[in-house]
């Protein structure tokens, strides 16, 4: 079969299962979503022989990609450094973070409040390998300690993913916040190893062509460039084969296995995947902060990144970046709004707003917003090709 | 922009405030902007409210202007992690602009926050609560100034209290990280060079609730115990051990004997009298400056809005460096040109007055202060409070040792078994 053929059927497919599953949505007002779908369009650059990745681009990139894109380019010379590091860099790092959970939860249907804890294992295999101001730190250049400690990180997922596929629903979310805690308690306590309760100082990115990569404008445009590979990496895996397997098996996981998957291998292999994003959004949240200890893997921070997925919503990958912004906006800003004690009432009162008036987070609103206002079409459909 | 705005509004509010109720002339120049971090949020939260108590009666007392010029406080808060105090820092100083920042409270941040200093150069950063002794014996930054002691010169003078009241030998049962190792240490230092012997260290996990395999390991030949554990765990200890049939005499490290204990009503609360422990303030010290700042913070803070009915070590630790701050300011008259530069140095040399006693700094820019030596006695009515045993006056952060021979303390320095 070849790819276009692959990818018609995997766009039928798609608007099978999503026809499939629109009743079950049907509190929210895109009950007609079924009845609009479009007739899957002939892909108009069969016939072309540029390279297949140029096609993908061709075929998915629209004016709001570009404006998007320029937006982000642009942005980091027309804001103060303070915006661009704090607030735009970081947004840029969670948002990597939450896309990992993004996909976990969006296309795996499995939600895991492990994904900062993967994260965090990351930041400190780069911590422990690398260079720091504690003398546990083996002092590898970065070069070979950033890889193996992706790889790590990674390792763990899988291995993570594979001890929690066996279950469902709430005991997934149990049984991934319980590994969590468990690490938040291992790098707590042991001294050897991770250092304790001080965990490690002075975690910087190298210097790699002249250039301090902790510096605002570099260190942005280094979260932008792996934000992006993440984005564009979620956005082709979805698409192809194993993207498809992996939507089916979310939907009914019997059936899938009865035409022959094997659910639990495409279950594990999407924790892997999302591990790798979690390890990459690790290492540079470690850089970003200059440091790690327990406080940045606990609970807490295992239950942010969740607010920041469920946020921009669950349904497209931007949605990570989307509740990430939001999030870091308000985290940063919200103690100007009310500089009391208080401050954190102003954070949970703007999520609940966010989650009670729409369930599928900003991505949503934007979707209501849209078939309230704007020309009638779909909710549901893949991203516009025209 | 509706930010400036505001503030501009709020500062106008303060100086019509500060004219009408003291009196004083026109505030002269621009507001000096002092940022202050202490933990509104997570387990510190109550501590970091009164910090900023403290911090605030400091800037009341001097009605608000240093200098003729008008002090704006601008408030940031964190969570205890050291990630979030940099970040509320970074905000402080890039996005708001703060001339000096005041802060933070716990260990880990500080040492986060001296690194980050470093960055900063022309900018000046005073500790708010923080005690981890690295943060100035390690790679210390050259403005990153700490106007408080630190957990083991907290601890000066107890070692030579327990010689004086004949334990020759003690077990130390304290919780696993760098705050309690600082305050073992600082007992261990006097204790082992007068002559005592710590046959035993007991490190248990920060925020464990079970003592039983600590009070199973406690030797029988040993005279005291020097407890080191956060309120309420010292209570759990203390019940734990009650129930285990224990009657060693206690010890406490300068968070132990806090209220949570002095209310203690299990069976062995008679045998709490004589418990002694240090730390850099005590409730029941009568000196008159001492009594004239609790005065002020009860009349500012009552407990009817929010206020501790004494003020806690935080706020303490708080007004403490805020008033360094406003102390050197003042000396300058208000002069934060050439990158802060002489307002460093006035920091440097500055003599601080404290309610406790005089502090001044080290080649470090660490304080050297004073300890309280406490005892818990029964007062009329039965209930149990603390009195001042011993004030011990310059306690330097090498604890009195050389350079060369000064190591921080950790789990197995010092040691004399």
């Amino acid at each position: 079969m070849s790819a276009a053929q692959w990818r018609r059927a995997m766009n039928g497919g798609l608007r099978q299962a999503e026809a499939a599953r629109a009743p079950r949505r049907s509190a929210q007002p895109m009950a007609g979503a079924a009845r609009v779908v479009t007739p899957a369009d002939a892909d108009p650059y069969a016939g072309s022989d540029a390279p297949r990745w140029l096609k993908f681009l061709w075929r998915t990139l629209s004016a709001r990609h570009v404006f998007v894109l320029a937006l982000v380019l642009v942005f980091p010379f027309v804001a103060t450094p303070f915006m661009t590091f704090q607030v735009a860099a970081q947004s840029l790092v969670l948002g990597l973070i939450a896309l990992s959970l993004t996909f976990l939860g969006g296309w795996g249907g499995m939600v895991s409040l492990a994904q900062m804890s993967v994260a965090g294992m990351a930041g400190y295999a780069v911590a422990v390998l690398g260079v720091s101001s504690t003398e546990i730190s083996l002092g590898w250049p970065w070069w070979v300690a950033v890889p193996f400690a992706v790889l790590i990180a990674s390792a763990c997922a899988t291995v993570i993913g594979w001890l929690s596929v066996r279950t469902e629903g709430i005991y997934t979310i149990m049984i991934t916040l319980a590994f969590g805690v468990a690490f938040y308690y291992l790098v707590l306590q042991n001294y050897s190893v991770f250092n304790g309760f001080q965990g490690f100082q002075k975690v910087y990115p190298p210097e790699v062509l002249g250039l301090n990569w902790r510096e605002p404008l570099p260190f942005y445009f280094l979260s932008l460039f792996w934000a992006l590979v993440g984005y564009l990496a979620v956005k082709w895996l979805v698409r192809t084969p194993f993207g498809i397997a992996l939507q089916g098996v979310r939907d009914n996981p019997r059936r899938m296995a009865a035409l022959g998957f094997d659910v639990v291998a495409h279950r594990v292999a999407a924790y892997a995947f999302a591990g790798l994003l979690a390890a990459v959004g690790g290492v540079l949240l470690v850089w970003y902060n200059g440091l790690i200890s327990p406080g940045s893997v606990n609970t807490g921070w295992q239950i942010n990144i969740l607010v920041i997925a469920v946020l921009g919503g669950m349904r497209h990958p931007i949605g990570a970046f989307l509740g990430a912004v939001v999030f870091v906006l308000l985290q940063t800003f919200a103690i100007d709004v009310i500089d009391r004690e208080r401050f954190n009432l102003v954070i949970g009162v703007v999520f609940l707003a966010i989650v009670l008036f729409s369930p599928d987070g900003l991505l949503g609103l934007w979707a209501k917003l849209r078939s309230r206002f704007g020309p009638r079409q779909t909710v549901n459909s893949p991203p516009s090709r025209h | 922009m509706k930010l400036t705005k505001r503030i501009w509004v709020r500062s106008m509010i303060g100086a019509a405030a500060a004219v009408a109720v003291s009196g004083a002339a026109w505030a002269q120049g621009a507001p000096i902007k002092i940022g202050v971090l202490a933990t509104l949020e997570g387990p510190f939260a109550a501590g970091g409210a009164d910090g900023m108590r403290g911090a605030e009666l400091a800037i009341r007392q001097r009605g608000g202007t240093v200098a003729g010029r008008k002090i704006e406080m601008v408030r940031a808060s964190s969570n205890a992690n050291p990630d979030v105090a940099v970040n509320a820092v970074r905000k402080l100083v890039e996005q708001d602009k703060v001339d000096i920042v005041v802060g933070p409270l716990s260990g880990g941040e500080g040492i986060a926050v001296k690194d980050y200093s470093k960055t900063q150069p022309n900018m000046t950063f005073i500790n708010g609560g923080s005690g981890a002794q690295a943060t100035t014996l390690v790679n210390p930054s050259p403005n990153f100034f700490r106007f408080n002691t630190e957990g083991a010169q907290w601890m000066v003078g107890l070692g030579k209290a327990a010689i004086d009241k004949g334990y020759k030998r003690v077990m130390v049962i304290a919780e696993d990280y760098a705050f309690p190792y600082s305050q073992v240490q600082g007992f261990m230092s006097e204790f082992c060079r007068l002559g005592g012997k710590v046959p035993v260290k007991a490190w248990v996990p920060l925020g464990g609730k079970d003592y039983s395999s600590v009070i199973a390991r406690i030797p029988k030949d040993v005279d005291a115990l020097l407890v080191v554990l956060g309120g309420a765990d010292a209570v759990n200890f203390l019940n734990q051990y009650e129930a285990a049939g224990g009657d060693k005499p206690m010890m406490g490290g300068s968070i132990t004997v806090s209220q949570d204990v002095l209310n203690y009503r299990g069976k062995r609360r008679d045998s709490l009298v004589g418990t002694m422990s240090a730390g850099p303030y005590a409730d029941s010290f009568d000196g008159a400056d001492w009594k004239a700042f609790v005065a002020d913070y009860q009349k500012n803070y009552p407990v009817s809005a929010g206020g501790y009915p004494s003020p806690s070590l935080f706020a303490l630790v708080y007004y403490t460096n805020m008033k360094a701050a406003l102390d050197a300011l003042d000396a300058v008259k208000g002069d934060l040109s050439g990158g802060q530069a002489k307002y460093r140095q006035a920091l440097s040399s500055l003599q601080l007055r404290m309610p406790t006693g005089t502090v001044k700094l080290d080649a470090n820019r660490q304080a050297i202060g004073t300890t309280f030596v406490t005892e818990v006695v029964k007062d009329g009515k039965g209930e149990l409070t603390t009195r001042v045993l011993r004030k011990v006056d310059n306690v330097e952060q090498m604890l009195g040792m050389k350079k060369e021979e000064f190591q921080m303390g950790t789990r197995d320095v010092p040691a004399c078994p």
